[in-house]
């Protein structure tokens, strides 16, 4: 188990800054989905679709 | 022609058809992303409370288990995108220069905080945040590379013409994954030798080998997750582009 001894300082900020850079990581390629997810939509709702998803229609 | 001399696509080239790839890549998001966080949850536990200090290092040895994987995935993720680079120069694959595309910030990603835990490790156990040598420089100019190929990406309008540029420079910088995997043999370095992947095997006893196995492959699983994802949003995003275009230019037509 990990004390609180010597370095605490250092092994808090490499996990801290990993959780950050990660989670942000993560969250940047969920939002960057979503937006060409509406993008998409949006072309859809205005009639602008693929001609293969026109005849699935 | 009848039926059959024609030549039916292979199921390489079938499962590689971006519109089959988003079909059957659906599948695989929620699966990785239950993976991914049950090996992080079991692999943080060992790290933080099933593992033993080092005998020289203490408690320190604890951001190994951050610091290895994300250099083992800054080398595994150049891997990817230089078999991409192959696909798109070789095979023109289809969707080679997507993968090219996906994987490198999330390279780039890994190797800052490879460098960045390095750093934090290095302080207290050699005395400096940051040296030149073989190994700390080659993982810089590998992040370089990585925010290089980032910014061409960004840099052209045509992404199947910069997909064949993008191929030969990341060709060309895989040159420098050996020199990191071989740097703390070839060069007097601060950085230690190879402790995990070497020919005799780990050098190291299970109880610190085990939590920095699960942590490598956490790590693992959320770039196969993240480089899934991306390259699924890719191929959408340039069917959303295509689409545009296309509406632009019936627009000028009428």
């Amino acid at each position: 188990m990990i004390g609180d001894g010597a370095h605490i300082e250092f092994i808090a900020w490499a996990y801290v800054g990993v959780a950050v850079l990660t989670v942000a990581l993560v969250a940047y390629v969920v939002w960057d989905s979503l937006r060409v997810d509406a993008r998409l939509k949006a072309l859809d709702k205005a009639g602008i679709r693929r001609r293969s998803d026109e005849s699935k229609r | 022609m009848s039926v059959d001399t024609v030549k039916q696509p292979n199921w390489f080239s079938r499962l590689a058809h971006p519109g089959q790839f988003l079909a059957w890549s659906r599948y695989l998001i929620w699966p990785l992303a239950i993976a991914t966080g049950l090996s992080f949850a079991i692999g943080l536990w060992f790290a933080f409370f099933n593992s033993p200090e080092d005998y020289q290092m203490g408690d320190m040895v604890r951001v190994m288990y951050v610091h290895v994987p994300n250099a083992w995935l800054s080398q595994l993720v150049y891997g990817v995108m230089a078999v991409s680079a192959l696909g798109t120069l070789v095979w023109r694959h289809p969707l080679a220069d997507v993968a090219n595309k996906a994987a490198a910030p999330l390279g780039a990603v890994f190797t800052a905080l490879a460098l960045y835990t390095g750093s934090l490790w290095g302080r207290p156990t050699w005395g400096t945040f940051w040296e030149w040598d073989g190994r700390m420089t080659s993982t810089l100019v590998l992040l370089l590379i990585y925010l290089g190929i980032i910014a061409l990406w960004r840099a052209f309008d045509d992404q199947l013409k910069a997909g064949r540029i993008i191929a030969i420079v990341t060709l060309v910088g895989a040159l420098n994954i050996p020199v990191i995997k071989f740097s703390v043999d070839w060069w007097n370095t601060l950085h230690q030798p190879a402790s995990v992947f070497t020919a005799s095997g780990p050098k190291m006893p299970g109880s610190i080998l085990t939590p920095l196995l699960v942590m490598m492959l956490a790590f693992t699983l959320l770039f196969a997750l993240l480089q899934v994802a991306r390259m699924r949003t890719e191929i959408l995003r340039r069917r959303a582009e295509t689409l545009s275009r296309q509406a632009a230019l019936q627009g000028a037509a009428k």
